[in-house]
Parts: C-alpha cells; structure tokens; sequence
C-alpha cells in the first residue's frame, strides 16, 4: 500500500495497526488493532483509565503515537496531521470552547482555523446552529450555555469543516436525558448522510444504540470486538436471571453441577441463563419472586463480564 | 523538538482571534495607555520637580520628565506583551482549554504558541501608539521620528512576549508567575535607565543593565523621542532580536514540552 494522495477503494477509514502509547513507566495503550470502515459507527468501550482518550488523542494527532501504526484516510498521523485535521471533526471530552465569543463567534473563528472562506463559514454555521436547534442562543455567551447546550454547540463546532469522520469522546456524559437523546437524534441523522463516527462512551445504552461495531477495552488491551447483538450472544447469552438474598450456598453448587455461569456480587447473584427453561424453572419455584429478575441480557452485562465488577478509582 | 515545517501563515487565524476578542473591550484596552502616561508626568513633573532641578543624559542636560518620559512607553511595551503571554496565555491554555480546541484543527502547536507571542507584540504596539501620541500632546516627542516607536514596540513585544510564553511553558500554576515579576520584570523596571541614568550607578551596575533588554528598549525608546542614546541604537536592536529569537525556540520547546504527552 503506497502512501495515497486520499484513501483508496476499499480502504478503511481509520486503520490502527499494533498502536502502542506509554507514559512513564504506565503503559496506556498497549498493541490495539482495529478498524474502522467508512459509513460505520465504532465505538471504544472501557473503564476509566482503559486507554480510550489516548487512542482518541492519537488519532487526531495531538499526541504522537508511541509504537505501531495509524492511518487515518490512508494517510499517516504522523506527517500528514494537517490534511487529516482538515478532513475530520473532533468533539473533546472537556469543554473546549471559547468563552470569549458568543456561540456564532465560536462557528466563525473555528472556521478561520480551517481557513474557510468567510462566507461558506457564515452559511455553515448557521446551518449548523440550525440543525442543533441553537438558533435563539446565536448571540449568547458561551459560559451562559448549559450543559446541553454546550454540547450541542461542541459537536457543531466539530462539523464546521464538513467532515468525513467524526471522533466523539464522550460526547453525552453529564448530559439531562433530553439533551442525550436530542443528541443521538442528530447523530443518526448525520449518519444518514454518510458521515463516518468513532466514539468513545460510558453509557452501554448508547453505544447498543449508535454503534454498528465497538472494542471493549480494559488496561489499555482490547478485550473483545464486534457488533452489540453478536457480543452479548456470545459473552452473556440472551437472557439474564438476577437473585438477591444472601446465603445462596445450595443455589450456587446447584448452578456449578449444570455448567450455568454466575457472578456473585455482595448481595446478589446474577446468573447468565441464556433461556435454560430447566435453571428458570428451578428458580422461579425455589425462590420468592421478589428474589428474582428475568430479564433480558445487555451489553452492560458484557461490559461488566469482562471488565469486572469491582470499583476502578 | 519543534519543527519548523510546522509553522505557516496559519497562525493569523488564531492571532485574528485574539484580535476579535480584544476589540469586544477596546475602549477599556485604550483607557489604560491613554490615561497612565499622564498619572506619571503629573505625579513625576510635579510631584519631583523640586527635588530633582534636571539631570545629563549623553551629555545633554534635559528635565526629569523629558527623559522619563520615553521609558514610560518601552515600560508599557514590557507589561502588555508578558503579561499577555503569561497571565492571559496561561488562561487560555490552562482554564479555557481554548489551546486544546485549536489543536483539533489544522493548527499546529507551533503556530498557536507564535500567534499568541504576535499577538502580545500587536498588542503592546497598540499601547505604545497611543502613549507616543499622548506623549507627544505633551510635548515629549518629536515627530515624525517618534513614529519609529510603532515599528520598536512591535520588536521589544515579541522579545517580552517571547519571554512570557517561556514562563508560561515551565510554570506549574498560574501564581507562581510573581516569581519571574519579582526577579526579572521589576528589576529591570526600576535598573533600566527608567527613572534615572544608568551612567550614574556603580560600573558593575551598568554592566548588569546591559543585558537587560529593557535597557536596550528604554535606549531606543529614548533615541525615538530625544533623538539621544548612550548605546549604539544598532547595538540594542540586535540585541532584541537575538534575544527575542533566543526565546521563541525556547518558549516554544517549553510549551512543546507542557501539552504534547
């Protein structure tokens, strides 16, 4: 594969080859590989401190990559971050926009910084204030934002070069349920336009809802890799039996003798049953029903499978 | 490292930023060169006048606010361009995180750091423009050489500014800048040629005040409006700008240094 002008037919998105990141003696990101294909949504799942923002970081080249390889559109971070900056959108954990200028300004100059002519800018950002219903706050401050609001106006900033990829870290934490699902409206309407995501989340929910493929993480390794539905088939089963109560010795063996996995927490068992009508059964008469939740299994359930239960910080 | 290659015209994108920002409060911006110049020579030409009958500089005999006066101009030349990279600079890299939402554009380190050090030389030659005019009202400068202040205050701001992002690089907080305004602004500030000449201090004084670059700032600032100087005005300006080139690379290797991990 030669070093193209522009990615190539075929040629994925964004490809991570081996991608390593040490700080000090803290390994960070420790040989992750994936891939990200065009018109798909990717997420990076994982703890705190699992290695997500590092990778984010590294993609759009603000930290250099320790070992390995990245290539976003077929070109290199490493010496080709200035054409690549110019062809993705970036929507930063923390709140990075000016609070010097009101909401329009923020459009404006961030689209000097793309160097966009002035006009095409005007046009796009009030376009964009538009489609993120900012229209009323257009002369607003910054710092008089909410939360919501400020997000909102984060992720037009990030369209305002019209991008083909989207990088999104954490783009609903700390958002009121309104302003996430108004948000991941959006989204999905920009992913009718074939805009190409990667994003980094907290919420299992979101990542079910949005994500096409996504990595668990954990210490910066990848853990597993593939779609929501495939992933929670094949690490918890479809369904989920949940008993609380202590002492559940007889419980316990009981499962153990039928090969039926569990995780026990402090006061509660939670038993990956995956429609064995016999374990059902079982429980469902043993035990009073208000010991026990049938439901069906998320990808919670997986995330927390593989990543532990126990507290990280 | 820094690399070369990594700054273009670019980085007007971000000083025009800073422009739009300062224009929001222009008139407050102005107020402060328009105002301190006359608190100084009232509070000097009146308050000293009986204590001080005059003095020489370079053989000449001038009144004390004669030869004050243009310093007052290279001083506020020094404090709009370090307190802009340091104090202002600091808030936004740090606070505002404005520095980080750059870098997501096809901005690079580079040229964030060199616009924010431009722009602390815009802004002090702003300041230095309405003080000469002011001072010239005042009969303190003669025109239109005094106009050479404009092209100066442009040269003395990237030297201060350059000087100020290299304290803003190694910085651990923001209150730890009165250590370099206490052991570098305010000497120069009082040891400068400022407020008397250096001729009259101890020779390994004026030594000392010979690698302050505000002496030289001072001189050149003099030259401007007296037309008088102590120190070849060629000398002094090669100092400025070796000594603003000196820390360019290192207020960019330090900023490097801070936010690339």
């Amino acid at each position: 594969m030669g070093r193209g002008q522009t990615a190539a037919a075929g040629e994925p998105i964004l490809r991570v080859d081996n991608l390593g990141k040490r700080f000090n003696t803290l390994t960070a990101v420790d040989a992750v590989s994936f891939e990200v294909r065009a018109r798909e949504c990717f997420g990076l799942l994982g703890p705190n401190g699992a290695g997500k923002t590092s990778i984010i970081r590294m993609i759009y080249g603000f930290s250099p990559p320790g070992s390995g390889s990245l290539r976003v559109f077929g070109l290199d971070v490493a010496t080709d971050w200035r054409r690549i900056r110019s062809r993705i959108g970036v929507c930063q954990q923390d709140n990075t926009l000016d609070p010097d200028l009101s909401v329009f300004q923020n459009l404006l100059v961030f689209a000097g910084y793309f160097r966009i002519p002035r006009r095409l800018a005007g046009e796009r950002a009030d376009e964009l204030l538009h489609f993120f219903a900012l229209e009323k706050k257009r002369e607003a401050k910054v710092g008089e934002l909410s939360g919501g609001l400020a997000r909102r106006l984060t992720l037009a900033r990030a369209l305002i070069n019209d991008p083909e990829l989207i990088v999104l870290d954490e783009p609903t934490t700390g958002l009121d349920p309104q302003s996430r699902h108004l948000l991941w409206e959006r989204l999905h309407a920009l992913r009718a336009r074939g805009k190409t995501f990667i994003l980094t989340t907290h919420y299992m929910e979101e990542a079910a809802q949005l994500c096409d493929r996504l990595v668990i993480m954990d210490n910066g390794k990848i853990l597993v890799e593939g779609t929501p539905d495939g992933l929670i088939e094949a690490h918890v089963g479809h369904s989920i039996i949940e008993i609380r109560g202590a002492n559940q010795e007889e419980l316990k063996q009981f499962l153990g003798e039928r090969n039926v996995a569990f995780d026990e927490m402090a006061e509660r068992l939670v038993i990956y049953s995956n429609g064995n009508t016999e374990i059902e059964q079982t429980l469902r008469t043993g035990f009073h029903p208000r010991q026990c939740t049938f439901r069906t299994a998320t990808l919670e359930d997986v995330f927390l499978r593989l990543t532990g239960r126990e507290l990280r910080e | 490292m820094i690399r070369p290659s990594n700054i273009s015209w670019r980085f007007l994108s971000v000083w025009h930023r800073n422009l739009i920002v300062y224009r929001k409060i222009w008139k407050v911006n102005f107020l402060v060169p328009l105002l301190e110049p006359a608190f100084y020579i009232l509070a000097f030409g009146l308050g000293f006048q009986g204590l001080v009958d005059g003095l020489a500089y370079a053989g000449q005999p001038l009144t004390y606010t004669r030869f004050m006066a243009p310093a007052l101009i290279a001083i506020s030349i020094m404090y709009n361009s370090f307190f802009e990279t340091t104090y202002a600079s600091f808030v936004r890299m740090y606070y505002q995180k404005t520095f980080d939402g750059m870098m997501t554009t096809p901005l690079s380190l580079e040229e964030i750091i060199l616009a924010e050090i431009v722009w602390s030389a815009t802004k002090a030659t702003a300041a230095a423009l309405i003080m000469t005019l002011v001072l010239g009202l005042f009969g303190f400068v003669t025109f239109p050489q005094g106009l050479l202040i404009i092209p100066l205050a442009f040269l003395g701001g990237l030297a201060f500014g350059a000087v100020g992002m290299f304290f803003t690089g190694i910085t651990p907080s923001i209150d730890m800048f009165n250590l370099p305004i206490f052991l570098f602004i305010t000497p120069m500030f009082l040891f400068s040629g400022t407020f008397f000449p250096v001729s009259g201090l101890p020779d390994w004084a004026q030594s000392v005040a010979l690698i302050f670059p505000l002496y030289h700032l001072v001189e050149l600032t003099r030259y401007c409006c007296l037309g008088l100087v102590e120190v070849n005005p060629l000398v002094s300006i090669a100092f400025l700008v070796v000594f603003g080139l000196c820390f360019l690379v290192l207020g960019l290797t330090s900023m490097r240094r801070r936010l690339i991990k």
